[in-house]
């Protein structure tokens, strides 16, 4: 269920998309770029840009436009690797990068389950995400990800609702070096702490944050 | 004759009533073991050794509080800050002011104002100053008891008034070129700015702050101990940014430090007479580096912010 406010506040900023670009960030989405190669978002990531659990591509809806942008500007450069993503994201102007990130970032994410520091914490996943590995200098998740991985500013993108195998994936990848794109390694060298049983559980914890496990 | 006595008594007792409102004078630290990279920390007990009984549900409420003091004692945190944002992990972390490393340090006797101070007289401290809260909870309050308790489990089996390696910040000594606030301006825009944002305002998820304000209004107050430069270079040399310590100089620790404490905050509570000028003197002048009252590129500083 979407919160009237959620749906009032989507509509409108799509209407100021649409009005103030030339791009419909919109059609971008559904139907992708005027290039060739520009493919549309939602063949991979789905009509509701909550991305394909099983494929791994992630949730890009309600992901903040500047975070998005940033990642799309990363695989042009290279700065990001992905052998699907780089080549589409050179396909994309400037002007369609601005319009389909404003887009999705307008359309609704999960409902998260309010999730408290204070809350007891069990199971490795749980554990990591509310209280760190401070004898090897891993922060709680929620520290700058936000209470129940829902994402802070445009730096520290929502990690609930999240397919697990999509935060393994880039897990994994901060592991080995292969993705380096966060600001001054902040994710890198916390991953590079973490064992493959806690990568596992941690992305399995945010995966599966849905309101109907909320706990009283 | 008799009113002649009454006169001055009733002008203490006056005097007294005022000063009750201030638990603790202020939040100078009682020294620090400097920090060793061979130290052996102290091991605070482990959440899953909580008894289930009423021990055990009273360390859960401290530690509760202790993560999420401004939502669970809103009517004592007067700012957007958690007891957690200057002492990590839950209070756990050495060099991180730990909880096992304040706890068996009282009471402790000062003799700058030969005074003793208590526990929950220091507890009080926190609430005025880091939280600018105002009236802080009693010492016999629900609030300080679990806080208390939550120190105390803590410090389970740790020696009584002694000091542990990795209490409080230990000192990083003031680099012999000073500091540089241009300097620690550049240093937070690199590598504090993601975080505590261009303006140090923090960053919030709804109404609550994630990422705590280093200034402002809802920041600590220009009595917090953390408005010495020296405490918070400490703070940051060993603790910043946020999972990795240790990665700054010591020259960038005191620039950042200092450019993060030239910044408006609200005012000191203990304003004398509403002078900054007397507060300077009364309460800044021999309390570590601070920027309290002197003038910085024509602007005085400690005014306050509401």
């Amino acid at each position: 269920m979407i919160p009237l406010d959620r749906m009032l506040l989507s509509g409108l900023m799509l209407l100021f998309v649409q009005s103030a670009s030339a791009v419909d960030g919109q059609k971008v989405f559904t139907q992708g770029g005027a290039q060739p190669g520009a493919t549309a978002c939602l063949a991979c990531h789905g009509a509701d840009a909550m991305g394909l659990a099983p494929a791994g591509f992630p949730r890009l809806a309600g992901l903040p436009a500047g975070y998005l942008a940033k990642q799309l500007h990363d695989f042009r450069s290279g700065a990001r690797s992905n052998p699907v993503m780089q080549p589409l994201a050179k396909a994309l102007s400037e002007e369609e990068i601005t319009a389909v990130t404003a887009t999705l970032a307008a359309m609704p994410g999960p409902q998260t389950p309010q999730t408290l520091r204070s809350q007891s914490a069990s199971g490795v996943g749980e554990r990591l995400a509310l209280r760190g590995a401070w004898e090897r200098q891993v922060p709680e998740c929620v520290s700058c990800h936000g209470p129940g991985g829902v994402g802070v500013g445009v730096a520290f993108p929502p990690l609930a609702g999240q397919p697990a195998a999509y935060l393994v994936a880039q897990l994994n990848a901060w592991r080995d070096g292969t993705r380096h794109n966060d600001p001054n390694d902040l994710m890198g060298h916390v991953a590079k702490s973490l064992s493959a049983d806690e990568v596992t559980a941690v992305a399995d914890y945010f995966a599966q944050l849905q309101p109907q496990e909320a706990r009283p | 004759m008799k009113l002649l006595i009454a006169g001055p008594l009733l002008a203490l007792l006056a005097a007294q009533v005022q000063a009750a409102g201030i638990a603790m004078e202020d939040q100078s630290q009682i020294p620090a073991p400097s920090a060793s990279a061979q130290a052996q920390y102290f091991k605070p007990p482990a959440e899953s050794e909580l008894p289930d009984n009423a021990y055990g549900k009273l360390v859960r409420e401290g530690h509760a509080l202790f993560v999420d003091t401004k939502r669970r004692a809103p009517q004592y945190v007067g700012n957007g800050l958690n007891c957690s944002n200057c002492h990590l992990d839950q209070g756990r972390l050495a060099n991180s002011a730990p909880l096992w490393g304040a706890y068996p340090m009282y009471p402790a006797y000062r003799k700058k104002n030969d005074k003793v101070n208590t526990f929950a007289e220091r507890l009080q401290g926190c609430f005025q100053f880091s939280m600018n809260g105002g009236q802080p909870p009693a010492a016999d309050s629900p609030e300080i008891t679990a806080l208390s308790v939550y120190a105390y489990w803590l410090a389970s089996k740790a020696p009584l008034g002694v000091e542990l390696p990795g209490r409080g910040y230990p000192d990083v000594a003031q680099p012999a070129k000073g500091y540089d606030l241009k300097q620690g301006a550049a240093v937070y825009q690199a590598q504090c700015a993601v975080c505590h944002g261009e303006q140090g305002q923090g960053q919030k998820v709804g109404a609550d702050y994630v990422m705590p304000p280093l200034w402002g209004k809802d920041s600590y107050n220009w009595g917090a101990g953390m408005h010495r430069i020296n405490t918070a270079a400490s703070f940051i040399k060993h603790n910043m940014p946020l999972g990795k310590g240790g990665s700054l100089s010591d020259q960038q620790a005191w620039d950042v430090a200092a450019f993060v404490n030239s910044h408006e905050r609200p005012q000191d509570p203990r304003l004398v007479e509403g002078s900054i000028e007397k507060t300077r003197v009364k309460f800044h002048a021999n309390d570590g580096v601070n920027l309290y009252g002197q003038t910085v590129e024509g602007v005085l500083i400690g005014q306050g912010i509401r």
